[in-house]
Order: structure tokens, then sequence, then C-alpha cells
């Protein structure tokens, strides 16, 4: 990623509880925050902290087509053009028989390409070294963060000791 | 934190932990030096494994020929211990995908273990049809690729065709599933870690971050995958059974198989699910996250699946004979009382009758009862797929035909085998990542575990917890 040089303050809080408390007050302080981190996914943050819905399952909807369409209309071009062969006299084009191998290959397609879309969209994936703020985050902190660059550093500092965090600030 | 308790139902996690305690009493586990346990059931798997590879490579060296199978009974112990296998991995994806849609909670505890059980069972049984092959070279043919032979496509018309897609599919799709929720947990393997086994934890990790946005998208996939998993494991067992069901073959052509064999699955899975979490949760001291409750909430699932399946013997044998179709009749009359009467005898002890101790709840929270169940029930699910098989097989149209088969070494040494590979993959796994989902336990803690904070949540009184909330305020 290119923002070297960023300064970020953060705050640990010890509960998800306080967390959420924070993250509302911060928002009606109108401070930007630049991301909230957690070991787990915290429920009811997201409307708090205005993160749009996800649109992963449109793109899985649209992969799993492509697979429907993929093993349905490559087995009738080998069953009817390229190759037609008879078996145990039924028609060449025979619908039923091509249901289960359709089914699995919509499910391979819709799930093989959502996580691969996750992992693209998320800017994850095997080599990927990311900037950790704190250790602790993945054990049993909940992280607030701050860029020094669109919120003022000392509002920042004092918003987080206010609200009970732990502060501590990174350059990255 | 501690002291709350939900009114409405026990704690799915004991012991007042914290967050970080969570974190420790899972992850230390990996950091720690193999035990002397581990290390000799280790050596043990592998020597095991060893066997089933020597036998591998005995068939394939001098044939098909080396198993016991003839012209009447073409599939032996080969495609019994392939279904069996298929049906052991069928409770990761249930546990991870079904309860996961069902908002079950105690699935937290065991969804890891069960999804990693799957995998290797998977790969345990896509071992037999490529092995059953012969020409395992050739192996490659049953994938429809353009090919200079024509090019030659494959028979989409066939079930076992149908198979190697579902197979190919579920194996796919459960390790994307299991993997995608191990990247947190390696994330926090790796912030604990130093040197090298922070950059191998870094790699495996992904640069895993735990940020909000992040943390939204992975359960959406969570759950978006959950949905199509859902009927995924359903359609896999379901072809399965049709490489029996779209056959002629009096025993095997009945409508009844897809459902029969899903519920099959889901007991002989579920089975060694608690036979492994059992062990598991003593080795590693688990106790606290894989309670009596789990081990109840599983024997309740082991006593309807196993009722459904006892259900669809009597039906079958019903049909048989209300169909006024005496090759039916024979087949089944054939099963309980022919030459292979006892494997029948096995199936319908293991599997029916043994399960129905688990209407008695202090039975069903038995830990050694429940032990010596699930290894019951796994033998009674082996039972069952020898009976469908080599029993019907047995007896063909034709009297002159009919004929016996036992196994060889070589097959004893491949299903020995394969269960050497089930369990050294097992161990590893146990040794490099979490067997219980560390951030899943977290979520739960205080919705499910004992420190519940919802609505109705009231002080417990009873004396240590107390006394932790004491020890805890003093700090």
């Amino acid at each position: 990623m290119a923002h070297h040089n960023k300064e970020v303050i953060y705050g640990l809080y010890d509960d998800e509880t306080d967390l959420l408390k924070a993250v509302k007050e911060a928002k009606d302080l109108h401070l930007d925050i630049m991301d909230v981190y957690s070991p787990f996914p915290v429920h009811g943050l997201d409307p708090i902290l205005g993160l749009a819905e996800s649109r992963l399952h449109i793109a899985g909807f649209v992969y799993g087509s492509l697979g429907t369409l993929t093993a349905f209309l490559g087995m009738t071009w080998v069953f009817t053009k390229d190759w037609p062969v008879i078996f145990g006299g039924k028609p060449y084009w025979s619908v039923p028989a091509f249901i289960p191998i359709t089914f699995e290959l919509t499910v391979l397609f819709a799930c093989v390409g959502m996580v691969i879309t996750f992992y693209i969209v998320c800017g994850l994936g095997p080599g990927v070294t990311n900037v950790y703020l704190d250790d602790r985050i993945t054990d049993d902190k909940f992280c607030i963060a701050f860029d020094t660059a669109t919120v003022d550093g000392a509002a920042a500092k004092s918003f987080l000791t206010k609200t009970g965090a732990e502060v501590n600030h990174k350059v990255i | 934190m501690s002291g709350h308790v939900s009114p409405i139902r026990p704690p799915l996690v004991t012991g007042n932990k914290t967050y970080h305690q969570i974190t420790e009493d899972l992850i230390s586990p990996t950091e720690r030096v193999p035990s002397k346990a581990w290390i000799i059931g280790f050596i043990l798997s592998v020597s095991v494994f060893a066997v089933g590879a020597f036998c591998i490579l005995w068939t394939i060296w001098n044939g098909i020929g080396t198993w016991d199978l003839n012209r009447t009974i073409n599939w032996g112990w080969d495609i019994t211990n392939f279904v069996w296998w298929i049906g052991i991995g069928h409770a990761g994806t249930l546990i991870s995908a079904i309860l996961l849609i069902f908002r079950q909670k105690w699935r937290t505890g065991v969804n890891r273990a069960a999804e990693a059980m799957t995998i290797f069972a998977v790969m345990c049984a896509g071992l037999f049809p490529l092995i059953h092959m012969g020409r395992i070279w050739l192996a490659m043919f049953i994938f429809p690729y353009p090919n200079t032979r024509g090019p030659l496509w494959v028979n989409f018309n066939s079930p076992l065709l149908w198979d190697v897609f579902a197979i190919s599919t579920y194996f796919t799709v459960s390790l994307l599933f299991w993997y995608t929720g191990l990247v947190p947990d390696f994330a926090t393997v790796r912030d604990r870690a130093k040197g090298m086994r922070k950059k191998i934890y870094n790699f495996l990790s992904f640069g895993w971050t735990g940020s909000a946005k992040h943390w939204q998208r992975w359960e959406y996939l969570s759950l978006i995958l959950a949905g199509i998993a859902t009927p995924l494991v359903l359609s896999v067992h379901t072809i399965v059974s049709f490489d029996f069901a779209t056959s002629v073959i009096p025993g095997w052509h009945t409508t009844i198989f897809p459902p029969y064999f899903v519920a099959g699955a889901i007991f002989s899975g579920f089975a060694m699910v608690l036979t492994l979490m059992i062990i598991t949760r003593k080795i590693l001291g688990l106790e606290d996250y894989i309670t009596i409750e789990h081990v109840e909430s599983m024997n309740k699932v082991i006593l309807v699946t196993g009722t459904i399946v006892g259900v669809a013997y009597l039906t079958e044998l019903f049909i048989a004979w209300y169909s006024g179709y005496v090759y039916e009749q024979f087949a089944f009359f054939n099963r309980a009382a022919g030459p292979y009467w006892w494997s029948y005898f096995g199936m319908m002890f293991c599997n029916v009758l043994s399960p129905q101790l688990f209407w008695k709840k202090s039975w069903r929270r038995n830990i050694w009862l429940t032990f010596f169940m699930s290894i019951f029930i796994n033998i009674g699910m082996w039972f069952e797929r020898f009976v469908i098989i080599a029993t019907t097989l047995a007896r063909d149209y034709l009297p002159s035909s009919w004929s016996y088969y036992s196994p060889t070494w070589v097959e004893i040494g491949i299903f020995i085998g394969t269960m050497g590979l089930f369990f050294t993959l097992y161990l590893i796994f146990c040794r490099v990542a979490p067997v219980v989902a560390v951030a899943e336990i977290k979520s739960i803690l205080k919705t499910g575990g004992n420190q519940y904070v919802g609505p109705d949540a009231h002080h417990a009184h009873s004396h240590d917890e107390v006394e932790v909330k004491a020890e805890t305020e003093s700090h």
C-alpha cells in the first residue's frame, strides 16, 4: 500500500461494549475514524461506523450463474454438437441427467469466485504483509485508529483517553 | 466481567474465561513441544499409513488382481471404504454450514476440528475410486478436458461422473470454507509468535488485520458459503447413492437411497467427530470449550439420524415385500439370512438398536458411553455399506454366478492405511492450527457463554463465581 509515513493514533479498549460506545461518541463529535480493529466480529458495529453492506453476495450470484451456464451449455454442446452419442436409447439432449453436474458447478464457481473476490477486495492473500498496529488486537483488545492527516492529533488523544482507551501512536 | 449467566440455556463456554485466556488456552497447544502421547500417536499413525502406502503401491504394481474381487462381486472393500469415508466427511460441513444457518451457537466449539476431519476424510475417500480404476496413471481421463483423442468426452449421463464432480466440488468448497475460518486465528498465532514461526504464520494468515470492514465481509462470506454448502453437503451423498440407485440391481434400485444415505452420512460423521473430540478435549484440556452440552447436542443428532436410518432399513424391507417383485424380495431376504447375515446383524445392532440408549439424558451426557457408542456406530456404518455392496452383488440373477468374497491382505492393508493417513493428518492439524475456532468462541462468549450479558441476565450466586468476581475486581 502506498500511504507511507502516516502517523496513526490508536486507542485500545478492553471490551466490545466500550468500543461501541466510543465509536458512537466519535461519530457524534465528527471525528473521522480511520479504521476499527477487533479480535472477532463485533455485532452492531457496522451501522454505527456507517459501513455499507457488503456486495459479496452479488458477486456470488454472478459467479454461480456463470457456473450454471458453463456446465449446462458445455454438456449441451458436447452431447448435441461436438460428439453426439446415444446412451441407453436416451435422447442426445437428456436434460435431467445434466442437473447434478450443473448444480455442482454452480456451487463450485460461486464459492471459489467469492472466496477469491473476498481476498482481493480486502487486500489479503498469501504473501501479503500488512501493517499491524498492535499485537494484542488479535488477542483481546478492541482498537479505534485515527489518521493524523484527517484528525487533529491532540483531539484524537484526548478523545481516546476520555473514553477509557490505552492510547498509542505509530508511524506507518 | 464474570458472574453473568443466561437464565435460559446452559453456557457453552465455562470457566469464567476472559478473551485473553481463550487465546491462551486455544493457541498454546500449537506453541508447546509435542507431548509424549502426541509423539506416540504420530509414530503409530505414520507407521499404519506406511503399511497402507505399501499396499497401494502393491496394487498399482501388480494390478487389481491382488484384490479378491471377481466377475460377480466387482465392488468390495474398495467402494465400501469409499462410501464410508465420504459419509464421515459429511459432519464437518453440516456442523459449520447447516448449524450456522440455524444459528446453533454450540457449533463454534467443534466446527474447526469437524471441518478439518471432513477434509481429511474426503482425501481418504477419494483415494479408493482412484486406485480401483486399476490404471491410476490414466486417472485424469475422468475429467472432461479437450484432448487429442477426438476430443473424446466423458459420459455426463453417468452417476459415476456426477460423483467426480460432487466430490471434487465438496472437497474444494470445504477446504476454502475451513481455511477462510482459519485466517483470523492464524493471525492470532502470528501476533504471539517470534522469528521464523512469525514469518510462517504471517504467510498463512494472509496479512489479516482484524479491520471492521474485513470482519463484515468475512461474516458475509461465511454465511453465503454456508448457504450454498448446505445443499451441496446434501447433494454429495445423494449423488453417491445414485451410483447404486440408478442401476438395475435388486436391492440398489430404490428411490429411498438418497435421503437414507444422507442421514447415514450425518450419523457416521457425527460419530467420528465425537470419537475425535472426546480424545482431543481430554488431551488438550479443552473441557471448558467442548462441554458436556456439546456432547449432548451431538448425541441428540446421532439419536435422530440413527433412528432415520433405522426407519429407512425397515422401509426397505417393507417395500421389498410389498412390491411383490420376487428378485427384490430375494435380495432383502438374502441380506438378512444369506451368507453375509453377520454383517446385516452388525449393521442393525450398531446403527439402529444401540443409539436408542441415547433417549436417556444421563446416558447422552456420559463421556465413556458416548465414546464407545461413536466407535460402535462407525463399525455399524461400515457394515451398512458392506451389506449394500458385497451382499447384494454376491447373489446374481443367475445362481451359477453366485459367489462369495472376502478381502485379501492388500485390501485390508489399504483400509487400515487410510485410517493411518487420517490420523496422521489430524495430528499434524492439532499441532499447527487451533483446534477450536478462537475468534468464533470469543464472539459467543457474551451471548452463549457463561458471561451472558443479554436480556434477563442475572448475577450468579454460586460460591466460586462470586470469588472470581471479587478477585478480578481487586486487581
